[in-house]
């Protein structure tokens, strides 16, 4: 055994020591002994491992959270405006008396810790996440499935009249959350899920999305604006014959952000989005990772992940489009690209497409760059002062990711938390 | 109004003079053009007065109304009321015309400590003033300059300095790539601002924008100083004998 694997399963093994199935793991319980089996045979990831070659894990991966700050803001939340089925958990820990009640036409929502053995919950958990660990291993997620102490099970069987919103707050300055969510969009029915918060100071979180035929899945989150918090979240999604699913991941500030998209095309003619807006300013470290695997013809994928930098933040991509034998017709891009607003920030970008059919369109652009010249000057020119300048060209930089959030309202919130952040940031 | 004395540039990259002693006064109420044969520095003159990087000044000056604008940042002098309408106006992706517009507009009047303008007002304002333009509703929407023809990039400026409202106006080479019909429109945009409170500075290689914006004043610019000034008439002279006999005259 080599050494790295070695050193990789002690750390699993240490970190093991200290958990154990949550005592209501009742029928998940042979998923979460499967993922815990994986995870001591993976070890967990160490800044060794080429997947982690840009991001250090040992935040994610050491026995306790760090301490971070809890932020303070009068500002409403983002979407607190908007009409929705509100879902809060707080550091971790579903609140019922923050929650709206969980009824609502067309969806069924149980807390995972308290569901009783619904058939298609269990036939889910832990199922697309495990399918995921391959050809990449994701331990952070085999973890989650294993440890997750709650979470919340939603089956879309009918296009509810509000979308599904899941609120992460903070109170405590150390907790450790481990969130797991399982989806089912049905055949036909449209869900939108939002999710905003930081979660913890500390937060693991997985999401497994399965989307039927002709279903549809939107998915908007924004990840709280807490400056020393740590996160691993990871999606995986399975999409099923025209379906169609579109996520957009707001982030600023957060000390450690790994996002990783791991999605599936099992059906013809579906269509899978996934985009991303990150603004980062100095101890801040945002890494984007997305794996596509095409296994079904004629289906389109796009990834568009733009991050803005500056004191010395620290973006990452490494997004990757996987082309199986009989994929034909593939239309799949992916676009990274950062804007670093001085010399000291910058962004590693790992693009990647590995394609077993003849008959594709296949592409990626990657670009890393400072604000244009011309463009501020003739700004300028015009008498507008240089920091609402900058702000003008970055907001219209990231416009191409914040795009692809589909409903026009939640397209102008996110673009209004945008404008927020850089009021206070860059005319401070 | 515009003052420049014995004004001296070079670039700042590398060791070569552009300006070499310019001394020009334009008045309110004028319409100085200057004429030039290429890389003559007419463009580096109005880049330089509004304040563009990449030019060091070794020497003179140039006040608009006392104030010395060399010492100020672009915005601050477009805020005391100078404006450069672009030879090349720059495409900014992802920035609307209204809201590039709307910002400019409320910036310079915050600066100057005036009220910003409500959304009803500029709406209306700009509406009509687009209109005298022949700027659809549609080009206001689409981000600045983007996809814009030659004729609708020169239209937009003009209608920048129609919102802005600005005091001095230097125009750079804002004929070309004009067909006649567009440079006509262009033209009647500019003097339709003209009034006796604003000077106008209208750099061109040709004499047929100044068929369309006639001037008091033109100057005849080589190599970095302005070598003769004259009435309208010195512009017809360059048409009908180009550049080679003035420059040889004043040699």
């Amino acid at each position: 055994m080599n050494a790295l694997l070695k050193s990789k399963q002690e750390a699993a093994a240490t970190r093991l020591d200290s958990a154990s199935l949550p005592a209501a793991a009742g029928w998940s319980k042979a998923a979460r002994e499967d993922a815990l089996a994986r995870v001591r045979s993976t070890g967990l990831p160490s800044r060794r491992d080429e997947y982690w070659k840009y991001t250090r894990p040992d935040a994610l991966t050491q026995a306790d959270a760090t301490e971070a700050d809890v932020f303070k803001s009068d500002e409403p939340l983002v979407f607190d405006s908007f009409d929705r089925l509100k879902v809060v958990f707080v550091d971790g820990v579903f609140s019922a008396e923050l929650s709206d009640d969980l009824a609502l036409e067309g969806i069924e929502i149980a807390r995972l810790a308290e569901a009783a053995d619904i058939s298609w919950a269990s036939e889910l958990y832990g199922t697309l996440e495990a399918k995921g660990q391959s050809p990449v291993e994701r331990p952070l997620a085999a973890l989650n499935t294993a440890l997750a102490t709650d979470g919340v099970l939603i089956r879309c069987t009918k296009t509810p009249s509000k979308p599904v919103s899941l609120i992460y707050r903070r109170d405590s300055t150390t907790a450790d959350a481990m969130l797991h969510h399982v989806v089912k969009v049905e055949a036909g029915a449209s869900l939108t899920l939002l999710e905003n918060g930081p979660g913890a100071a500390r937060l693991n979180k997985c999401l497994e999305a399965l989307v039927a035929d002709g279903a549809e899945f939107h998915h908007v989150r924004a990840q709280g604006r807490d400056h020393a918090r740590s996160a691993a979240t990871h999606m995986f999604v399975e999409l099923g014959r025209e379906s169609v699913f579109k996520s957009f991941t707001l982030t600023v500030n957060g000390k450690l952000t790994r996002n990783e998209c791991v999605i599936e095309f099992t059906g013809d003619d579906a269509i899978a989005h996934v985009a991303g807006a990150a603004l980062g300013d100095g101890d801040f470290v945002h890494d984007d990772t997305v794996f596509v695997t095409h296994d079904a013809v004629n289906c389109e994928s796009r990834q568009v992940f733009k991050k803005v930098l500056r004191n010395g933040a620290t973006g990452v991509f490494q997004g990757k489009i996987l082309v199986q034998p009989g994929a034909q017709k593939t239309d799949g891009y992916q676009k990274s690209q950062s804007l670093l607003l001085d010399g000291d920030s910058q962004f590693l970008a790992k693009p990647e497409l590995e394609i077993y059919a003849d008959d594709v369109a296949c592409s990626h652009g990657s670009t890393s760059g400072a604000i244009d010249e011309d463009a501020l000057f003739y700004l300028r020119a015009r008498g507008i002062p240089e920091g609402i300048a900058t702000d003008l060209m970055t907001l219209a930089f990231l416009a191409e990711a914040v795009e692809e959030v589909e409903d026009d309202a939640l397209k102008g919130e996110i673009t209004g938390r945008l404008e927020g952040w850089l009021l206070r940031h860059s005319r401070a | 109004m515009l003052e420049i004395k014995d004004l001296r540039v070079k670039l700042e990259e590398e060791d070569k003079q552009i300006l070499k002693g310019v001394n020009l006064t334009v008045e309110a109420g004028k319409v100085h053009a200057i004429m030039g044969p290429n890389g003559s520095g007419k463009s580096t003159l109005s880049y330089v007065l509004s304040g563009k990087d990449g030019y060091e000044v070794t020497g003179g000056s140039a006040t608009l109304d006392g104030d010395d604008l060399l010492d100020l940042d672009p915005e601050e002098r477009a805020a005391l009321g100078l404006f450069l309408a672009f030879q090349y106006p720059v495409e900014i992706p992802g920035v609307g015309n209204m809201t590039f517009l709307r910002t400019a507009v409320n910036s310079q009047r915050k600066a100057r400590g005036e009220e910003a303008m409500s959304s009803t007002d500029f709406l209306k304002e700009i509406r009509a003033k687009a209109k005298e333009l022949k700027i659809d509703a549609e080009m206001l929407k689409r981000p600045v300059n983007v996809g814009f023809s030659g004729g609708e990039k020169k239209r937009n400026e003009i209608l920048q300095m129609a919102m802005l409202e600005p005091r001095m106006c230097i125009l750079d080479e804002t004929d070309s790539g004009l067909d006649v019909d567009a440079m006509k429109l262009v033209a009647d945009g500019v003097n339709a601002l003209r009034n006796e409170g604003r000077g106008f500075l209208v750099i061109t290689h040709y004499q047929r924008l100044l068929d369309h914006i006639k001037p008091d004043v033109v100057h005849i610019m080589a190599d970095g100083r302005i070598v003769k000034s004259g009435g309208p008439e010195l512009a017809l002279e360059v048409e009908n004998n180009g550049y080679a006999d003035i420059l040889a005259e004043v040699a």
